[in-house]
């Protein structure tokens, strides 16, 4: 077990909080950056995935897991970032422009979402963003002279400095420094005021606001920061894709979105990466479990009913997530033979009523 | 003349002399559906003093304090604060001009550190740009800094060291009570409220709350409006006194006035007759 | 004007089946504060049984909306005690990760089952495609008996709630919990048989949608559609989710009609957005405030 004394202010807000932290996230980085070198190209399109969805996962959680708002629509705004991304390609605009325009865009949609949102809470807040990512998905279907419809935009490779970044190595790095980019973003965030605002929110909105805190135009704020972060997503998954159709939008990407945040571990950023891993190599887990199966059994519902015991299974038996677990893990090991049983669990109201938030 | 009239002549006076005063409020009022929650409520603070409002359950004590804080609109009336009309604006905008309060039953943010719950009362001092949070230049580590040098002079001042890293929602309730006012402090406010301080308070624990009380009138200088129950309390640390029935204010004066009041004395133990 | 009279009987009759899936989430909200996003799930299922009930066992179509609703209202009580009880007390959206679970179980589950699986059913109704000729209007009989039904099952559900012991203390119950806890009510009990009760009027409600959109394992994204009624009718109303339900399908159908294509889909959102835009919390919805 490490102590840590601290003897300076600037220790609490370091990002490496000692020298462990170094050396096991330097030493996770140098492997990603290794990864190309030794990774076949099944496990680096996953990577590429991972790395995509760990932004979905960042975006998501700051609106969900840190700022505490409901949102059942995100998948609109990776919509908005991955089609303005494709169409701007299309125009030959480079990608160090294309990018920023399509987080600004997603992020310029989540503030209109976030408006009308601000009076919302809960259950009204997330049919909301529903009806919203529904009508997202059939204006992209039907607006077919700028988005192609239902028939679908092909997206060609990104062109960063002249170059076209095709090579899958290549793509993977693009994907991999966003990702880190956005993460250190997060963290800088967090240990900020505006950071410290949006979880004041989350945990008590009458105690924000008598602090001082402007409920409105954080919760604005987050939505907006939220969606350009799933936009910037949006725009590498456009490129990973290479083919958007307007049904890649719906709900259910809305769905597996939120399973990220909620698998990784509501409010930990560790989560976002942890819960993109996990939802990435589900689905080959199941193809394996399929080989399993007697035939009759083996149909395409297996996906479907192993995603949603996944989702059960985590929300009754670890609610914390993955990261959660991980660090009932390591709390374990740190305090052998003390661990208590009791440690993580939060208090439980019996029947806490959302009505009177 | 009854002792109501005597109470609105009175504000009616100082009402004269307007709204100069430091902390005033004038003829508050609110409704919920027919009932007169509170009623031609008038009081003005001096800066410095410690001003408290007392009165039976139910009497309105806490719904002023939210008609204050803005969270409730009233139906009736205005506050000022600082020559300034309050009514009307957003509750954050309260802790802006220096208003800071603690809640009857605690609404601390119960999964973070007590310094991090501390570091929010510091919101209303930031200064930096969201790219700059993002990039967290040196300016915002500077402030950041600053911020929690601030933070650790509430930690001293309230005896929290402690406590320090804990997570809040495993502290006791005395303990909490002492965070939730000293995340008020941190705001640095000029007028703090306090919303019954020695509730589920132990004997001991609400002497040390009225130490503090003490300390921050006549150490940091900070106004202070208080609902209290506990009449020993109220005795020890207020300069001025209110009391509330039903709503309606009964009396004001010096805790002993008060106390003594024949109005004050039948809202507690009924009349006579 | 015979044509909107038409219409407008279609739209009531796709408006009730969206009034009963919405009181289903109504009657779930109201008890266990969750809102179920499995309850279109349960109507599919409920359908799937309504459909075993005919072709295997051969009962006749009343003995089937029976056979179909108890043996949903098991499957009811079985989701709550099983999933939703440990995490009573959780945030509302964990909760609401949950059923979108069991919407997904559900949905794979029924795939799996032998003699059910991907496939497309008819179910076998009394009415069939007769219609009816009053004036020069054409009106479907199956319409006639969806509002019917639905007219029927409300009262039945008005009479329960107002005068039976069971229908007080769900009321009960589901107003404060802990006050009714005090006066002796099992409030997990009533919770569990609130579930029973809310499946049982999915299995009613996708028996009634049977003939419209066929039995399929994804007929239960319908469900989507009846959010927006209760929320219109403020979640927490029965009456509102009857109203709400009513307007959305009349809305739809109005679209349908008059509006250019692809309205239809999405009219049930509009709606609900200018309705959250107008009255945060629906039109019969109350507003609270947290205490302080």
């Amino acid at each position: 077990m490490r102590f840590i004394f601290k003897t300076d202010y600037a220790q609490d807000i370091r990002i490496a909080k000692h020298g462990g932290h170094w050396f096991w996230y330097g030493l996770l980085l140098a492997l990603l950056v290794a990864a190309p070198a030794f990774a076949g190209e099944y496990l680096l399109t996953q990577l590429q995935f991972i790395a995509i969805y760990s932004i979905v996962g960042f975006g998501l959680m700051l609106l969900v897991g840190f700022t505490g708002q409901v949102s059942l629509g995100h998948a609109a705004f990776l919509a908005v970032g991955a089609y303005t991304e494709g169409l701007l390609q299309a125009k030959g605009v480079p990608f160090l422009i294309s990018l920023p325009a399509a987080a600004l865009f997603a992020g310029a949609t989540g503030i209109i979402v976030g408006l009308p949102a601000l009076r919302l809470k809960g259950i009204y807040l997330a049919i909301a963003t529903l009806a919203f990512n529904v009508i997202v998905e059939e204006i992209i279907a039907r607006w077919e002279d700028l988005t192609g419809g239902n028939a679908g935009l092909l997206v060609k490779p990104a062109v960063l400095l002249g170059q076209a970044v095709e090579s899958p190595a290549a793509f993977y790095y693009l994907c991999l420094a966003l990702a880190v980019m956005v993460c250190l973003g997060m963290i800088n965030l967090l240990r900020s005021p505006t950071g410290r605002a949006f979880v004041a929110i989350r945990d008590s909105e009458i105690s924000a606001s008598c602090m001082g805190v402007n409920l409105a135009k954080y919760k604005t704020l987050s939505f907006g920061l939220s969606a350009a972060i799933t936009g910037i997503a949006g725009a590498l998954y456009a490129h990973k894709i290479a083919f958007l159709s307007p049904e890649q939008f719906g709900l259910f990407q809305s769905i597996e979105m939120l399973t990220i945040v909620i698998l990784g571990g509501v409010g930990f950023l560790h989560g976002a990466v942890l819960g993109a891993a996990f939802i990435i190599f589900l689905p080959q887990g199941i193809a394996i479990a399929k080989d399993w199966l007697p035939p009759g059994v083996a149909t395409s519902g297996v996906q479907a009913v192993v995603f949603g015991l996944v989702l059960v299974g985590f929300i009754i038996f670890e609610p914390l997530g993955l990261y959660g677990r991980w660090l009932k893990i390591r709390t374990y090991l740190e305090l052998f033979p003390f661990y208590r049983r009791g440690m993580f669990r939060r208090q439980k109201a019996y029947a806490k009523s959302e009505r009177l938030r | 003349m009854t002792s109501n009239d005597a109470v609105r002549e009175r504000s009616r006076e100082e009402q004269a002399t307007g709204s100069t005063a430091f902390f005033e409020v004038e003829n508050l009022g609110i409704r919920f559906g027919g009932v007169r929650a509170v009623d031609g409520v008038s009081f003005a603070l001096r800066p410095g003093e410690v001003f408290t409002i007392i009165g039976p359950n139910g009497a309105g004590k806490t719904t002023i304090f939210n008609l204050i804080g803005l969270i409730y609109p009233a139906s009736s009336g205005r506050i000022w604060f600082d020559g300034r009309d309050l009514t009307g604006l957003a509750p954050h905008r309260i802790a802006e001009l220096g208003i800071a309060r603690t809640f009857q039953n605690i609404e601390l943010f119960e999964h973070a550190t007590v310094l991090q719950n501390l570091l929010i009362g510091r919101h209303r001092h930031r200064r930096s740009a969201l790219w700059q949070e993002l990039l967290f230049t040196p300016g915002v580590r500077r402030a950041e800094l600053a911020q929690r040098e601030a933070v650790e002079k509430v930690i001293d001042f309230l005896d929290l060291a402690h406590y320090r890293d804990s997570l809040v929602g495993g502290l006791p309730y005395g303990v909490r009570k002492v965070i939730e006012l000293a995340r008020a402090l941190a705001t640095e406010p000029r007028l703090l409220l306090l919303d019954e301080p020695s509730s589920g308070l132990n004997p001991e624990e609400t002497d040390d709350m009225a130490f503090w009380i003490e300390d921050i009138k006549n150490d940091l200088g900070v106004t202070v409006l208080m609902v209290e129950h506990d009449m020993s309390l109220v005795a020890r640390v207020s300069d001025r006194v209110l009391a509330l029935n039903e709503g309606r204010p009964i009396a004001q004066g010096t805790p002993a006035e008060v106390q003594s009041h024949p109005a004050v004395i039948e809202a507690y133990l009924g009349s006579e007759d | 004007m015979v044509q909107f009279v038409q219409m407008l009987l279609a739209g009531t009759a796709q408006g009730c089946v969206y009034a009963l899936v919405a009181l289903g989430f109504v009657l779930i909200y109201k008890a266990t504060e969750t809102v179920n996003f499995a309850q279109g799930d349960l109507m599919m299922l409920g359908a799937f049984f309504a459909l075993s009930g005919g072709t295997l066992i051969g009962l006749p179509y009343w003995a089937v909306i029976l056979f179909a609703a108890l043996v949903m209202a098991i499957v009811g009580m079985l989701i709550e005690r099983v999933v939703i009880r440990p995490v009573l007390g959780h945030p509302a959206f964990t909760v609401v990760m949950i059923t979108i679970g069991v919407g997904y179980v559900l949905r794979g589950v029924v795939t799996m089952v032998p003699g059910w699986g991907t496939e497309t059913y008819a179910l076998s109704t009394p009415f069939g495609q007769k219609v009816l000729r009053v004036g020069g209007a054409v009106i479907a009989v199956q319409e006639l008996a969806v509002i019917g039904m639905t007219a029927a099952l409300c009262l039945v559900l008005y009479l329960f709630f107002r005068y039976s012991k069971l229908g007080v203390a769900m009321q009960a119950s589901s107003q404060n919990q802990l006050a009714a806890y005090y006066m002796g009510i099992p409030v997990r009990r009533v919770n569990m048989l609130i579930w029973g009760l809310s499946a049982a009027v999915a299995a009613f409600a996708g028996i009634l949608l049977a003939p419209v959109t066929f039995v399929h394992s994804n007929m239960g994204f319908i469900g989507l559609k009846a959010f927006p009624a209760a929320v219109v009718g403020g979640f927490g109303s029965v009456p509102g989710a009857i109203v709400g339900g009513l307007i959305i399908g009349v809305v739809e159908a109005l679209a349908g009609r008059y509006l250019p294509e692809g309205f239809k889909d999405v009219a049930a959102y509009v709606v609900v957005l200018i309705v959250l835009f107008v009255r945060p919390s629906g039109i019969f919805g109350e507003t609270t405030m947290k205490k302080v």
